[in-house]
């Protein structure tokens, strides 16, 4: 054979010295190697060849089988993550009527005769999240419109990381700044009567918070548009407000409408605002000028106090943690499927 | 006009002819020029809040920082606090998450870029990834509560640094592999076919060729979520990391204390004091972040230019 032949041969130098520049040198020196090896050890190059293929297979196989690990350990976080819920909602529901959970008005863990309504802790997360959201969704899809059709390439390539910057400020940061900056002023401003702690600053900063998660999204969308549909619209003497407002938008509406399902589900998971500005008072309510505790700044609650594994609030943590779960995973799905819709058109 | 009177004619009758054209026109430019404002002004909003966050808390921060205020102990005093312990576990918890998450994460692309059959299993492991991005970071704290702290307890010391970095590198192993499987995907497939073609095996390929070219783009995803990681307080909350500690932390198995955790114990105490330094301890935190980002910005830039 020709190969056997090449390989009791060691290479020309100058035919190495320009392989290497090539892609797989480190390769070619080992072949190298291996062929000096066989010339002077007087072996076979084929018997050395398989004992080297069947090292390399084997390195291969094993590489294969621990990078598979990497990857299946995503799976096992989110078993792991439902079997942790599970297991201690479980407990939870040994003591606590799933009933009195879903109907009941009041939620008052801490004292002694207590009242488990995840309705009033819901509240709460609703209400900040639609002050958010009231916020978020006016300016992420304009952001998104002016960034997909007006603003000029040099304006795009800086705006854009300049909005994600929004999303990398610690949220502590966000709550810090709701807590002593927004609500004073809006207390010396036009909210006189506002409480320190009030769902609606904690909303209205996670709304900024959130303005790049829906301007980001909805902006792919925007951009996947095709530009005949656009061109139509200006043959037909449409101006440029007309053709975004009335032709791109209605195109893009599935992938809008997943970003701002994605924004809801980034607020109902959003802690640290809340805990911090929105105060730490279960109530049913849904005025947002009143001081409301959500499910995520419940968890904060008692884990930042000590409480013992194995207590019902322990458990009721746990139970909290897991409609959240449920709250924002489905959300998640729907806007999975409005993604895929809107990348299947275009 | 001729066409729009004949058929307005048509349809209505005999109206004056064009007179609402012209008026239509001059309103819908002016409510072009009105909506060109708006969007602009409407991107640059969050953009002002920004920097009215950033001023005011170096406002209220800057003139509380120094030297005594970074290597001194929390205390129940707001003008003797310090971060020193903070600091010092934020830079432990850095450190550690770094070890796990990154191999965990290059590795867990490479497979799913390179080696993974287009099987139901791997794209449910994608569908996985992807979702597991979208959990609240609130989620990954109680299953740190419920496997590190509490069934792992007597391996790793239970409300321990090490409890946390692991926590927060599951809470960033999907951004991670994310960013690393866009830095695979971008490199060209001749690239694989040269190296095979010389006789190199996927692995060889990988190591010699694909993962110095991807490591650029991986890492700087990397660091973005390295630097959501120091940010991160609510999963470092329940998986217990302390207040208030009077000690450095020495181990990976001692409790500890973080900077954001620091901050929100600050920020719930009623003494004005205690925002002032709250507002300090935000200023460090934020330089921290700056320094990772521009390093991060730093490394693209040196790397692109090389390629």
């Amino acid at each position: 054979m020709i190969v056997g032949a090449d390989l009791n041969r060691p290479l020309p130098l100058w035919k190495s010295a320009e392989m290497r520049l090539s892609c797989g040198y480190a390769v070619l020196l080992e072949v190298q190697k291996v062929a000096i090896e066989a010339r002077r050890g007087q072996n076979s190059g084929t018997e050395v060849w398989h004992r080297e293929s069947r090292g390399r297979y084997l390195r291969e196989r094993l590489v294969k089988v621990v990078l598979a690990a990497c990857a299946y350990l995503s799976v096992f976080t989110t078993i792991g993550i439902v079997l942790v819920l599970l297991f201690e909602t479980i407990n939870f529901f040994r003591q606590v009527s799933i009933v009195e959970f879903f109907t009941s008005t009041t939620w008052s863990a801490a004292f002694a005769n207590p009242q488990f309504g995840i309705m009033v802790l819901a509240s709460g997360t609703l209400l900040t999240t639609a002050v958010a959201i009231a916020v978020a969704l006016p300016l992420g899809l304009l952001a998104a419109i002016y960034l997909s059709e007006y603003a000029s390439t040099g304006m795009r390539r800086w705006l854009k990381p300049a909005l994600e910057v929004l999303a990398g400020v610690p949220t502590i940061v966000y709550g810090f700044f709701a807590l002593t900056f927004l609500t004073p002023l809006l207390k010396a401003t036009i909210l006189p009567g506002l409480p320190i702690f009030n769902a609606l600053s904690a909303g209205l900063i996670m709304g900024v918070m959130i303005i790049p998660t829906i301007a980001s999204v909805s902006e792919d969308a925007l951009y996947a548009v095709p530009r005949s549909l656009r061109e139509g619209g200006y043959a037909l003497g449409a101006t440029k407000r007309e053709v975004a407002t009335k032709i791109v938008v209605p195109a893009a509406l599935s992938g809008i409408v997943a970003a701002v399902i994605l924004g809801i589900s980034r607020a109902i998971g959003e802690t640290m605002i809340v805990a911090v500005a929105a105060g730490a008072l279960a109530q049913l309510t849904l005025n947002p000028l009143q001081s409301v505790q959500t499910m995520t700044a419940y968890i904060v609650q008692v884990a930042s106090g000590e409480t013992a594994t194995g207590t019902l609030t322990f458990s009721t943590i746990f139970a909290v943690g897991a409609a959240l779960f449920v709250m924002t995973l489905v959300l998640n799905i729907i806007a999975y499927l409005f993604v895929r819709r809107f990348r299947e058109t275009y | 006009m001729t066409q729009s009177s004949t058929r307005r004619t048509q349809t209505e009758g005999r109206p004056e002819p064009g007179a609402d054209f012209r008026t239509s026109t001059s309103v819908r430019y002016g409510l072009d020029r009105l909506f060109t404002g708006l969007v602009f002004i409407a991107t640059i909003i969050g953009l002002i809040v920004l920097a009215v966050l950033l001023v005011d808390v170096a406002i209220d921060g800057i003139p509380r920082l120094s030297w005594d205020f970074i290597t001194s102990f929390p205390s129940s005093f707001p003008d003797n606090a310090g971060i020193y312990p903070a600091l010092l576990g934020s830079l432990w918890l850095l450190a550690l998450t770094t070890l796990i998450s990154v191999p965990l994460g290059i590795g867990a692309a490479i497979y799913l870029e390179e080696y993974a059959p287009d099987s139901r299993i791997n794209r449910l492991i994608e569908i996985n990834i992807s979702n597991l991005a979208g959990v609240p970071s609130i989620i990954y704290g109680l299953l740190g509560l419920g496997i590190f702290v509490n069934f792992l307890g007597p391996i790793t010391g239970g409300r321990s640094i090490i409890s946390g970095a692991l926590t927060l590198a599951l809470l960033i192993l999907p951004v991670i592999i994310i960013a690393a499987r866009e830095a695979l995907r971008a490199i060209p497939n001749a690239v694989r076919e040269g190296g095979m073609a010389l006789g190199a095996t996927r692995w060889e390929v990988i190591r010699s060729h694909l993962l110095p070219m991807a490591l650029p783009g991986a890492l700087t995803g990397t660091i973005l979520a390295l630097s959501r990681a120091i940010g991160e307080t609510a999963p470092l909350i329940v998986v217990g990391a302390a207040t208030f500690i009077t000690f450095a932390p020495e181990g990976p198995r001692d409790a500890y204390s973080a900077l954001p955790i620091q901050i929100f114990s600050w920020v719930s105490q009623p003494q004005a004091g205690f925002a002032v330094a709250a507002a300090a301890g935000i200023v460090v935190l934020m330089a921290v972040l700056v320094l990772a980002n521009s390093f991060a910005i730093w490394l693209r830039n040196k790397y692109q230019r090389r390629g």
